[in-house]
């Protein structure tokens, strides 16, 4: 769906069944950007599809290609291509953060003595560095999420697939995530597929997004387009004046809907906030409330929630 | 990615051939098992019967020795010897492997390590392997390796004429450390599979050895039937080894039986390992 890059994940009529339910369907899409966000509610089979993608799942139907490695034939590749941070807690407790990434990149191939650079490489950059000689058991829930940034980050991957990685995380933790995140995005070395149902955490991370329910994908959006297209709202409350200045208002460049007081209006590219205050001033309308927003992700996926029931 | 630059950089550097990613699995386990002291003294205790064993054959054949006692030998070389001295490091093995194997998989099942390690390219079964490898070769080193090593001191001292005759015990000890060291393995890596606390699934591996021989004795006496045996673990493993070391048996099922039941006992630890290592498991329903 991004043309010019190739794709990082090929959907192809991919479905799982698990225990005899129905949990992924007939899902379709090629996607291609530098940080792809899945969300969906919680059960809408995000990290269904991740374990998918990595193998830990049978395919039912169709299939997809990570990297253009095929996850029906071509599983060894992909996980040698892959780093993957789980959501749920996981982690090997009699082990130091420095031997557990060491291990870990040890597993995805790397020699020892680089295995063990690297994991101190890559726990200095999560911000584990003073901590990396600590056994992993006596480490916070905000720690153990750094250590599993970098035990995914370790061995260099070309994908990094990220579940939920902000939980759990406080408010600082949190802005640190996401400044990681965005950091290794734009070092341009990696693609990241983060699955996250935390809006804020896609919007601020993500070219593009992938939206789930039910195990339907209920809608594809380009946040890089969407961005570029600049779609911007604005809501007034006016008092005094007469019907003239809603008149008025429709020849600015907006498309825009009157309801008594009220005036909703869609902005085009060359509309000048200076221009509205100086037609309020000339029509003797006060400008009681003014609410100006661009159309976010949560705008998006509110629709895309609304106007689909998860069944195709 | 150098620590002082702290920024993200891909790795471009060698990677270590595909099919070595296993012992990777076992050389981290191995540090943690021999991490404890206990075991480690336990595991050195191990010798001590095969050393005694190797000071007894060279006192058999000293001649000063044997003239201080005016006796030709102390003891008969053979297969009976040989057969005794398995039984022993077997029970000791045993042992160990109630100490180490508990430790191998359920720590990684606590703490829900196994999406980490089956995320990279490394099997379900390399995962097993890697695993089990610290099995067999601490087993290794306390069964058929100094079984072997004896088998060879005496075929020195005493010559071809012994050990040419003599040369199939090298293949009975061989098979049957093989036979011990495979069912112990995989019986300790199946209830650490399925039992998350490391003291209660070495206490389900002794359970499973001395309830099942209770309760193949009592199956025995009160059905009065000898197929009890086939639920006593020490006993199949012991008739097994009769037949290889070609000696004459009181557990009175016949070999194939046992040899059978112990497939059988493999086969199951199998499925159960299948069962549970897995990255995440499937809720049915």
């Amino acid at each position: 769906m991004n043309s010019g890059m190739a794709p990082v994940i090929e959907l192809d009529g991919l479905a799982v069944t698990l225990g005899g339910r129905k949990i992924l369907e007939d899902l379709k899409c090629s996607l291609s950007g530098r940080a792809i966000g899945l969300l969906g509610p919680n059960g809408a089979g995000k990290s269904t599809l991740i374990n998918t993608l990595l193998g830990f799942y049978p395919v039912a139907r169709g299939t997809a290609r990570v990297l253009g490695c095929d996850i029906r034939t071509e599983m060894k590749q992909i996980r040698a291509l892959a780093g993957y941070m789980p959501e749920s807690e996981c982690f090997i407790a009699h082990l130091t953060a420095v031997s557990f990434v060491r291990l870990m990149a040890e597993l995805s191939g790397l020699p020892s003595d680089a295995a063990l650079e690297r994991a101190h490489e890559a726990l200095f950059y999560v911000g584990l560095g003073e901590a990396r000689y600590r056994l992993l058991g006596t480490y916070s829930l905000g720690m153990k999420q750094l250590a599993k940034l970098a035990q995914a980050i370790a061995h260099g991957p070309r994908l990094l697939i990220l579940d939920e990685p902000t939980n759990g995380l406080d408010p600082p933790a949190r802005q640190r995530m996401i400044r990681l995140i965005r950091e290794m995005r734009d070092s341009r070395d990696l693609h990241i597929l983060l699955c996250s149902h935390l809006l804020r955490d896609v919007e601020e991370t993500c070219e593009e997004v992938l939206i789930l329910k039910d195990g339907h994908q209920v809608h594809y959006a380009n946040l890089e387009e969407e961005r570029k297209a600049n779609r911007r709202f604005l809501e007034l409350e006016t008092l005094g004046g007469d019907g003239a200045f809603a008149e008025a208002v429709e020849h600015l460049d907006c498309e825009c809907a009157v309801a008594g007081r009220r005036l909703k209006m869609i902005l085009g590219q060359d509309f000048a906030m200076g221009d509205l205050y100086r037609l309020a001033e000339e029509h003797g309308v006060q400008i009681r409330r003014l609410n100006y927003r661009r159309d976010s992700l949560e705008d998006i996926f509110l629709k895309a929630m609304e106007s689909h029931n998860g069944r195709p | 990615m150098a620590v002082h630059k702290r920024s993200y950089h891909a790795y471009a550097g060698e990677l270590t051939p595909r099919w070595s990613r296993f012992l990777i699995v076992s050389r981290y386990a191995f540090q943690n098992a021999l991490a404890s002291k206990a075991l480690s003294a336990y595991f050195a205790l191990c010798f001590s019967y095969p050393l005694g064993c190797a000071l007894a054959l060279y006192a058999n054949h000293n001649q000063r020795l044997l003239a201080l006692f005016q006796t030709s030998s102390f003891f008969d070389v053979n297969a009976r010897l040989f057969f005794h001295f398995l039984g022993v490091q077997g029970m000791l093995g045993f042992i160990l492997t109630a100490f180490v194997g508990p430790g191998l998989v359920s720590p990684d099942l606590a703490n829900n390590a196994l999406p980490l390690y089956l995320c990279r390219p490394v099997s379900r079964a390399e995962y097993v392997l890697g695993k089990m490898f610290v099995l067999f070769a601490l087993l290794s080193l306390i069964t058929w390796v100094p079984g072997e090593m004896l088998f060879l001191i005496q075929s020195s001292l005493a010559g071809a004429s012994w050990m040419v005759p003599n040369l199939w015990i090298m293949g009975s000890i061989l098979l049957g450390s093989a036979v011990e060291i495979l069912v112990f393995s995989l019986l300790a890596l199946a209830l650490s599979a399925w039992i998350k606390r490391r003291l209660a699934a070495g206490a389900a591996l002794l359970g499973v050895f001395f309830f099942g021989a209770g309760f193949g004795q009592a199956i025995n006496a009160v059905l009065r039937t000898k197929y009890g045996f086939l639920i006593d673990l020490a006993n199949l493993l012991a008739r097994v080894e009769d037949q290889v070391f070609r000696q004459h048996t009181s557990i009175g099922i016949p070999a194939t039986d046992a040899w059978v039941a112990l497939v059988a006992i493999s086969a199951f630890c199998l499925l159960l390992l299948e069962k549970k290592v897995r990255a995440y498991e499937v809720v049915r329903g």
